[in-house]
């Protein structure tokens, strides 16, 4: 039986279709069944960060009001053959999106994935708030940034109130992913520090992604940045995440670029 | 280093920290309380249209929402009587999330 997540934040720009790219593509390298689910329709991006953009043909909104079936609508990755991809529409209104709709489509994708990772829109409207409904596990994108910490602490409310399993009386895992994270500014006092953001925002720490060339490198070219360049920091960071979530204990770090004599030489120039 | 710190500009991490702690203990409270600070305004205001008719632009209210201590000040300018215009101003504070008033402080009271 699959696992839903909610890769949400609140506010916009700080990663979260990144994230879901990245850890959907971590796990599906670590053999799992994975779907990616868009719901932020009308400004559909997740196609485009992984490279599929050109392959579009439904997509949820199709599937919701039965004008494709849900294994007509999902694009399978090229390069990772248990990574799925469901679009978002880029023409309908957002209205479309529908509760009962989003609960029959992903209650069929339980039974055929591992992982079900919602890419949630910014805002708390209609799409961020069906993205994250049926969540077992939410994944909370937060920069270390005073306007991101505060959307996030509205969103954790919302996870804790107004998802189905909340209201239900079950829990709903939490986890926050820092991203965007320079050690360095933060050692200087000019940036929210690990430990600050985690006094605010008191749950589970999943990962910190540092501030990296490589993230954007990786939406450039259309590949998720733990298949780019696996050894870059932030995909270190993303695959130590996504084992965090399937349950292995992995110690926190917050990995760095590794110098290049050291890449040709491994660990005897180290 | 003491030397280079000369140069440098203050950290801003701290301001960051403080503020959130102090903007998100109100934003928690808020969802499952209503906001002691709006209600007094609103009756406050209501006390004083039952009695005088007061011009919107006439009223002047401030809140600060702090760490320990909030304060609303609510300034009525009061028209139509021969001489001075006169003000009422209200100010109280409460502490706390608990926001008990402490002290409805009219100290400054019809000027």
């Amino acid at each position: 039986m699959a696992k839903v997540l909610v890769v949400t934040s609140g506010k916009g720009g700080v990663g979260k279709t990144t994230s879901t790219a990245a850890l959907g593509a971590a796990l599906a390298q670590a053999g799992q069944k994975v779907a990616v689910v868009d719901f932020d329709v009308g400004l559909r991006n997740l196609d485009l960060v992984l490279g599929a953009e050109r392959r579009v043909v439904f997509d949820l909104i199709n599937v919701i009001q039965w004008v494709a079936k849900l294994s007509q609508a999902l694009i399978r990755d090229k390069r990772l053959e248990t990574l799925w991809l469901l679009p978002a529409s880029q023409t309908r209104d957002k209205d479309a999106l529908t509760e009962v709709g989003v609960a029959g489509v992903i209650k069929e994708m339980r039974s055929k994935f591992d992982w079900v990772i919602c890419d949630s829109p910014a805002g708390i409207e209609r799409g961020a708030t069906l993205a994250m409904r049926f969540a077992d596990v939410a994944v909370v994108v937060t920069n270390p940034e005073v306007s991101s910490v505060r959307d996030s602490d509205r969103i954790i409310g919302l996870l804790e109130s107004k998802t189905e399993r909340a209201e239900r009386g079950e829990h709903v895992e939490k986890h926050i992913l820092i991203t965007r994270y320079d050690a360095q500014k933060a050692q200087r006092g000019e940036m929210l520090t690990i430990d600050d953001v985690l006094e605010i925002l008191p749950i589970p720490l999943l990962g910190i992604i540092p501030e990296s060339q490589e993230v954007l490198r990786a939406s450039n070219v259309g590949s998720p940045v733990t298949l780019c360049n696996a050894t870059s920091a932030p995909a270190r960071a993303y695959l130590n995440a996504a084992r965090r979530l399937k349950g292995d204990v992995v110690p926190m770090s917050i990995p760095t670029e590794q110098r290049l004599f050291r890449r040709l030489f491994g660990r005897r120039a180290a | 280093m003491s030397f280079l710190n000369l140069f440098r500009r203050p950290a801003s991490a701290p301001f960051a920290r403080e503020r959130l702690q102090v903007l998100l203990s109100h934003e928690r409270t808020a969802g499952k309380q209503p906001d002691l600070l709006a209600i007094l305004q609103d009756e406050i205001l209501a006390t004083i249209a039952r009695q005088i008719t007061v011009e919107h632009e006439n009223v002047r209210v401030r809140i600060d929402r702090g760490a320990t201590v909030s304060t609303l000040e609510i300034e009525v300018e009061i028209p139509h009587l021969v001489g001075t215009v006169p003000t009422l101003l209200a100010r109280m504070s409460s502490a706390g999330a608990c926001h008990t008033v402490r002290m409805p402080n009219f100290s400054h009271g019809i000027v």
